[in-house]
């Protein structure tokens, strides 16, 4: 093979390697697994945990749920979604728990997973982040892949047909060609938005957040969580919180240390949920967090937790 | 021998130091850099008496076996030279006179500059330094396609060993003076050797002084030499005068070429007493080289030019109001800008080594006399709180190394906010991007009208990272930005104390 001949195939490789799928080939590949299947079943609707360790609470959660098979059925391409946003320790709960993340790892593949990606869009440089948060080392450990979210070329454009200010989106490829998702939040306050949740972890699937910030932040976390591929598991994380500072927060006086896991498929009401939680902590009244509403306005959920099947496991 | 054990010590020297450069990965450990520390320009303007003292040794000893083996741009030249022999088989140098008035001018012009303020001049003749911004310039995106075309392969097949980077161009003009040097400095190599070190470069000039007078040199025994002229032919410096049998030691590099070629072994590196003459003083005047000055000239009219127009589509046309710094950010460790000005050769291994892209060459910021040096732009990053490469990688002094506790005191620019931009001012929505990023909390959310909360800055704990600025959705004008302050502060930090927060119950 010559200089030429070489070279000629180096280019038509990289071109080829620009193909993507097409919304309609993300389309067909889509399942169904939405809030409404869980409320149909015998199993709770949110489950919450107290008082242990985080990967004892989520064992013991995730049981009340009906178990990981659940929701993860065998061969799947599962993506665990944790919030890595910052260049911060686990002990400073700007991120979300390693030993967490792991264990819903390791539950994924017994449950049959074929594969298990994490990634996070971050805020701080992404190598920091992945590295510093213990996240990448603990996932790794549990098997998973652990990807980069850094290039907008990891992203693919999809439109949001029941959005109000964010009408498209462009999504990490990851999640719009996983089988299912589970999204893993930590529980913080947050300055612009007022917390920090599940709904608020959806920024880190997406490539533009400026957007969101300049066209009504409240409204287009509410608006990004109505994308077709929703997570098929919501776990916050707060077994320590952020009550201050949030959501990166200056030191450890910003945590409190309050064991706590929520689990739920509807994301409104574990959201809601972990609001409550927050505000024996800090008076936050949930008329203030400005998405919880909007995103019950969009049918994707229901803030009145008093209504659904809870169960609450003090360990 | 000596040739071959040149050769050896020299490649690992530059190859190490062009992939520390370019390596964005951290696979090369920072203590690499080293290789940058031991240049020369770089150890005088940190007064690195030990660097300074082990050049000066080792070329009183040996001659100007730096340029020879331990400045890259010698390297490069040699390169270069090497792969014009490819084209041209039969490649041949002849002796030629030196430059001895174009080479002391130019040192003396560039003491003068550095005296009088107009520091960039240094920095534009100082071989590692002009070496640094062709790596970091053109290599280095060079290196970066390479990586996002593994990377693509690679992901495609699922393996993630690699992944993408953006690859651009940090200023417009550095790029354009980064590629003049690298194709005049190769053109001049290419055609004559090692012209530019024995004519332009002032520690070619310096060392070829001090070289004048090491105890080892290259000798030919008259007795045995047969006055073919091959020597003469081979040597890259254009020093040998066969003729005369002389060699002139100011413009020797100890490359030691001439020694394997010679087949009565009449060449010979040693210690001797017999003083050479050193031949071809000229007479003052006639040998100054006009494609030089032409070089020079365009170099700085085409980087006029570029600014020029590029200042000009800097121009925003917007109904709020600008977020334009009246002062640069000095990167950490600087001091201030008059220090960084003062000990700065702009080689730019900061711009590369920063993990966020945030250290970017200077046009007209700190003044003319500034330009290319190193300034804080947060178009593409921010500082990260708890980073100190760039200072800990400064060869010449000009950022000073700061730990990280000293870092998060450390006060480069001060927040300014300007809440007309503002999003929840113009809006009246929620957004906190700018508190959300800040470390300090110098930037912190407090209640606004209803459930809204707005930005209040606390410029006595800001550190100037910039976080603020880059992430603000304000368009076209930022609502925060960090104005630069002469001299870098000291700030405190207030240590909160935590308190005991229990939770008991899951409050629903």
């Amino acid at each position: 093979m010559d200089r030429r001949s070489f070279l000629r195939a180096l280019a038509i490789t990289g071109a080829a390697m620009t193909i993507k799928e097409s919304g309609a080939m993300t389309l067909m590949s889509q399942r169904i697994g939405g809030a409404s299947a869980a409320r149909n079943s015998g199993a709770y609707d949110l489950v919450a945990v107290m008082g242990g360790n985080p990967a004892e609470m989520f064992r013991k959660g995730i049981a009340e749920m009906g178990g990981m098979e659940r929701f993860v059925k065998k061969g799947f391409k599962v993506v665990v979604k944790p919030n890595i946003g910052w260049d911060k320790r686990p002990e400073l709960a700007s991120n979300t728990n390693p030993d967490l993340v792991a264990e819903i790892v390791s539950q994924c593949y017994k449950a049959g997973a074929k594969e298990v990606i994490v990634f996070d869009h971050t805020c701080d440089d992404w190598r920091k982040c992945y590295d510093n948060s213990g996240i990448e080392s603990a996932a790794k450990a549990a098997g998973a892949k652990v990807i980069p979210a850094h290039e907008s070329s990891y992203y693919r454009e999809i439109s949001l047909p029941k959005g109000v200010s964010l009408k498209s989106a462009k999504v990490h490829e990851a999640i719009l060609d996983s089988d299912v998702w589970i999204n893993v939040p930590v529980l913080k306050n947050h300055g612009g938005a007022k917390m920090s949740i599940s709904m608020k972890n959806h920024m880190g699937i997406v490539w533009d957040r400026g957007f969101f910030h300049s066209h009504d932040l409240q409204q287009c976390i509410a608006d990004i969580c109505t994308l077709e591929k929703a997570a098929v598991l919501n776990v916050v994380d707060a077994y320590r919180l952020m009550k201050t500072n949030g959501p990166r927060g200056k030191s450890e006086s910003d945590v409190v240390l309050s064991k706590g896991l929520f689990i739920s498929q509807d994301i409104v009401a574990v959201d809601t949920a972990a609001t409550t939680f927050f505000n024996q902590v800090r008076e936050m009244p949930l008329e203030s967090v400005g998405h919880l509403a909007k995103a019950q306005a969009h049918r994707l959920g229901t803030m009145d937790i008093d209504k659904l099947k809870v169960k609450k496991i003090k360990l | 021998m000596l040739r071959k054990l040149r050769i050896i010590i020299s490649i690992p020297i530059f190859a190490l130091l062009v992939l520390y450069f370019v390596d964005f990965s951290g696979f090369l450990p920072h203590s690499f850099r080293y290789l940058a520390k031991i240049q020369l320009i770089p150890a005088l303007l940190a007064l690195n008496f030990v660097i300074l003292g082990g050049l000066t040794l080792l070329t009183l000893i040996f001659g100007r076996v730096y340029c020879s083996a331990i400045c890259p741009m010698g390297f490069y030249q040699d390169i270069v030279n090497r792969l014009s022999g490819v084209f041209r088989k039969k490649k041949r140098f002849k002796y030629s006179r030196p430059l001895t008035v174009l080479r002391w001018s130019l040192v003396a012009v560039t003491v003068l500059a550095f005296l009088t303020g107009f520091h960039a001049l240094v920095g534009l003749l100082d071989p590692y330094s002009a070496f640094g911004r062709m790596t970091v310039h053109v290599f280095k995106p060079a290196y970066l396609e390479g990586n996002n075309l593994l990377a693509a392969i690679f992901t495609h097949f699922g393996n993630q060993t690699f992944y993408k980077l953006s690859i651009y161009i940090a200023s417009v003009s550095t790029f354009v003076i980064a590629l003049i040097t690298l194709l005049a400095i190769g053109w001049m190599a290419a055609v004559n050797g090692r012209i530019y070190c024995n004519s332009i470069c002032p520690v070619g000039t310096i060392l070829g002084f001090i070289s004048r007078f090491s105890l080892l040199k290259i000798r030919i025994d008259e007795q045995l030499c047969n006055s073919c002229g091959t020597c003469g032919r081979k040597c890259k410096a254009s020093c040998i005068d066969t003729k005369a049998h002389s060699i002139d030691y100011s413009r020797c590099i100890n490359c030691f070429d001439c020694l394997e070629v010679c087949t009565k072994n009449a060449i010979s590196f040693k210690y001797g007493v017999k003083k050479t003459s050193v031949n071809g003083t000229s007479e003052p005047g006639s040998q100054i080289d006009a494609s030089k000055r032409r070089f020079l000239m365009a170099a700085g009219v085409v980087s006029l030019a570029a600014s020029t127009s590029f200042a000009d589509s800097k121009l925003l046309k917007g109904n709020r109001i600008t977020a334009k710094r009246k002062t640069p950010v000095s990167p950490p460790g600087s001091l201030s800008a008059s220090h960084l000005l003062e000990k700065c050769t702009s080689c730019h291994l900061c711009v590369s080594k920063c993990p966020s892209n945030v250290i970017q060459p200077a046009f007209t910021e700190y003044g003319l006399s500034g330009i290319m040096q190193p300034v804080l732009g947060f178009e593409h990053g921010f500082c990260n709180y708890d980073c100190t490469i760039c200072s800990d990688v400064c060869p010449s002094g000009a950022l000073l190394p700061l730990t990280v506790a000293q870092k998060h005191q450390n006060q480069m620019g001060q927040v300014k906010f300007i809440i007309e931009n503002c999003i929840v001012f113009t809006d009246g929505t929620s957004c906190g991007a700018c508190s959300e990023h800040c470390p300090t909390q110098a930037v912190s959310m407090v209640a606004y009208k209803g459930d809204l909360t707005i930005p209040q800055t606390d410029v006595n704990i800001c550190v100037g990272c910039g976080g603020c600025e880059y992430v603000c959705p304000a368009t076209p004008n930022k609502a925060i930005y960090v104005e630069g302050i002469g001299k870098h502060n000291k700030i405190e930090i207030k240590t909160e104390k935590k308190e005991e927060v229990k939770v008991d119950d899951f409050g629903f």
